[in-house]
């Protein structure tokens, strides 16, 4: 039965080949569709489970002083309280989109244990005010070495700045951010004092590395409580949550893109059903003849649905194989946007359970046209 | 099932009719049909287009079912068997050929022969065996592995009558065997035939528009719009 079904899908080679060619496409869609969806996930699944994020209650836009760092260390439970500010300046063009934060540099590396640095760097970089540390992605992408000006455009804090490369990081393992580009807030904030500034001594976020993440709750809640009724009401959070919270903006944009990978799979199961449909009208006769010879229905609905799922499953591992360039293709061509962008074996493996599922749904009705058909009916559409 | 009774009329049809139905209309195609076939009989049914000749050979085959009378092959009465019962039945005690063959395109000669054999519990090398012996039969051992596209009408209908008596049947059932041959193919196919009926006895049943196919048979039966004898009985 299996050489029957093997050969009866070449028959047609041209309709097999592309057959085979649209399910590969759709099963090559639905696996990169699959993997944006976990992209954008991937910043709260590298979420470290120590680490809380202090936030301004009102929103993200709004600052906190920085004054509020001393309390938050004397509060139990706390391990190590930094804060990071977002700089947001441009590298040489807007398109050139990479994340900057200014941080309390040391304290800040202690809480982000991930980022791998030589000793000999970190101390450079802690040395000079207007030292950069910068993620080894970054690094590689504007092709930087140690010792280089970097210029950034100020758009949130005004001005042409100047830091000099002193460390490049590398990741502990592959869910660590990579691409993001670290200065000295103390660098910016003398800056901000100079003139004047509103926004002088006041920092984005407080990131705090407690010491046990059972504890997280009530730490977060201690935390919000002592600024309780101040002019700058706290939020503490997870680390995970505060990534969710990114996430949950674009909340849409990613059940869109989920609803859009079902859809099509259901194109390519329209197609592959009427594929199925259109070949076992043809084999009408055929199926008829088999069943004077003593095949039973069960029989025929085995062939039928054999040859469906061997199509499906050809052009789902075809599919399969072409996720892999493709995803390396999406990851370069936005690697701004998606710092991980990693082919999951869940992902695999939803592909081809769907690529079998549309084989097998495909057959259904060809096959019970197949089973009901009479034999008489059946050769009675000879010519 | 019960093996064939070997005395007595191997086909025994009594008052059959059938009807088919085209939307409202009710098209009766046999009425009353007695008729009874001797073991090793070689029986033509001959009659104009719309006769029902093809019909009372689907019957007989057990691929149709009458609306109407009694039809027993072997001593038994086919139209009580259920589907699955009448599909090993037919496996068994029936081999058909067909006008247009009807070989699997993708499947070679000795592949197509084997066909009816993968529903027995043959082992390969048995298979082999009984497949290389029913082409050797009909003369086309040398072309096993040629695929039909490959094969002349003559050669494909000889491919198809060695599947049909693959599995010994008590019955084959011929429809137009000729209907698609030159006069040498049709000639080499009619020989075959009439030496599986009077050198290994077998019962054939064959509807055919051809007067030199008729002549080779033992019995001719005409149809006439659905009317084959008058029921004496």
């Amino acid at each position: 039965m299996f050489k029957l079904i093997f050969r009866n899908t070449l028959r047609h080679p041209l309709r097999t080949a592309l057959t085979i060619l649209g399910m590969a496409i759709a099963i090559l869609s639905f696996g990169l569709l699959r993997t944006v969806v976990d992209a954008w996930y991937a910043g709260v699944n590298a979420a470290a489970p120590n680490r809380l994020i202090t936030r301004n209650a009102i929103s993200l836009v709004f600052r906190l002083p920085v004054a509020y760092l001393n309390k938050i260390r004397a509060i139990s439970g706390i391990d190590v309280v930094s804060h990071g500010t977002w700089f947001g300046g441009i590298y040489i063009d807007e398109k050139n989109f990479f994340p900057q934060f200014a941080v309390e540099a040391r304290t800040y590396l202690d809480t982000h244990p991930e980022f791998l640095i030589p000793p000999e760097q970190k101390l450079a970089f802690l040395k000079e005010r207007n030292a950069a540390l910068a993620g080894r992605k970054l690094v590689e992408k504007y092709g930087w070495k140690l010792g280089d000006i970097i210029n950034i455009r100020g758009t949130i804090f005004p001005g042409n700045w100047e830091f000099v490369l002193r460390g490049v990081y590398q990741g502990a393992d592959e869910s660590t951010d990579i691409s993001r580009f670290l200065l000295h807030w103390d660098y910016l904030n003398e800056s901000l004092q100079k003139s004047n500034s509103p926004l002088a001594n006041q920092v984005g976020t407080f990131v705090i590395q407690i010491a046990d993440p059972d504890q997280a709750g009530q730490v977060a809640a201690r935390i919000d409580e002592t600024f309780k009724n101040s002019l700058a009401e706290t939020l503490t959070e997870s680390e995970r949550a505060f990534a969710m919270g990114f996430v949950s903006m674009t909340g849409a944009i990613v059940m869109a893109i989920q609803i859009v990978s079902y859809v099509v799979i259901g194109v390519i199961l329209v197609v592959l059903a009427n594929t199925m449909a259109m070949t076992a009208r043809e084999r009408q006769e055929e199926h008829a003849v088999l069943k004077t010879m003593g095949f039973r229905a069960w029989h025929l609905v085995v062939l039928i649905a054999g040859e469906s799922v061997l199509l499906a499953l050809f052009g789902g591992l075809l599919g399969v194989i072409l996720t892999f360039p493709a995803a390396h293709l999406f990851k370069t061509a936005l690697s701004n946007y998606f710092r991980i962008f990693n082919v999951s074996d869940l992902t695999l493996l939803n592909a081809l359970l769907a690529a079998l599922a549309v084989g097998l749904i495909s057959a259904l009705f060809p096959a019970w046209q197949a089973a009901r058909l009479s034999i008489a009916e059946g050769l009675r559409r000879i010519g | 099932m019960p093996p064939v009774a070997d005395h007595g009329p191997l086909v025994e049809i009594s008052h059959l009719s059938k009807s088919y139905r085209r939307g409202t209309q009710v098209i009766p195609v046999l009425q009353d049909i007695c008729l009874n076939i001797p073991r090793g009989e070689f029986l033509a049914l001959m009659g104009p287009s719309g006769s029902g000749k093809t019909t009372l050979l689907n019957l007989i085959a057990g691929i149709d079912r009458a609306d109407k009378g009694i039809l027993r092959v072997g001593g038994i009465d086919i139209s009580q068997l259920t589907e699955s019962a009448l599909a090993l039945w037919r496996h068994r005690h029936v081999g058909f050929v067909f006008q247009f063959y009807n070989l699997i395109p993708v499947l070679t000669a000795f592949e197509n022969v084997e066909l009816p054999l993968l529903l027995s519990d043959l082992h390969r090398a048995e298979r082999r065996h009984h497949v290389d012996v029913a082409l050797k039969l009909v003369g086309i051992f040398d072309r096993r592995e040629h695929y039909p596209r490959q094969l002349s009408g003559g050669q494909q209908q000889r491919v198809a009558i060695a599947r049909a008596i693959i599995t010994d049947p008590t019955i084959i059932a011929a429809d137009e065997p000729t209907g698609d041959l030159d006069k040498v193919a049709a000639e080499e196919v009619l020989d075959l035939l009439t030496r599986l009926n009077r050198e290994l006895d077998k019962t054939i049943i064959m509807v055919t528009h051809d007067p030199r196919a008729a002549a080779r048979a033992t019995k001719l039966q005409h149809l006439d719009k659905g009317v084959l004898n008058a029921c004496t009985a």
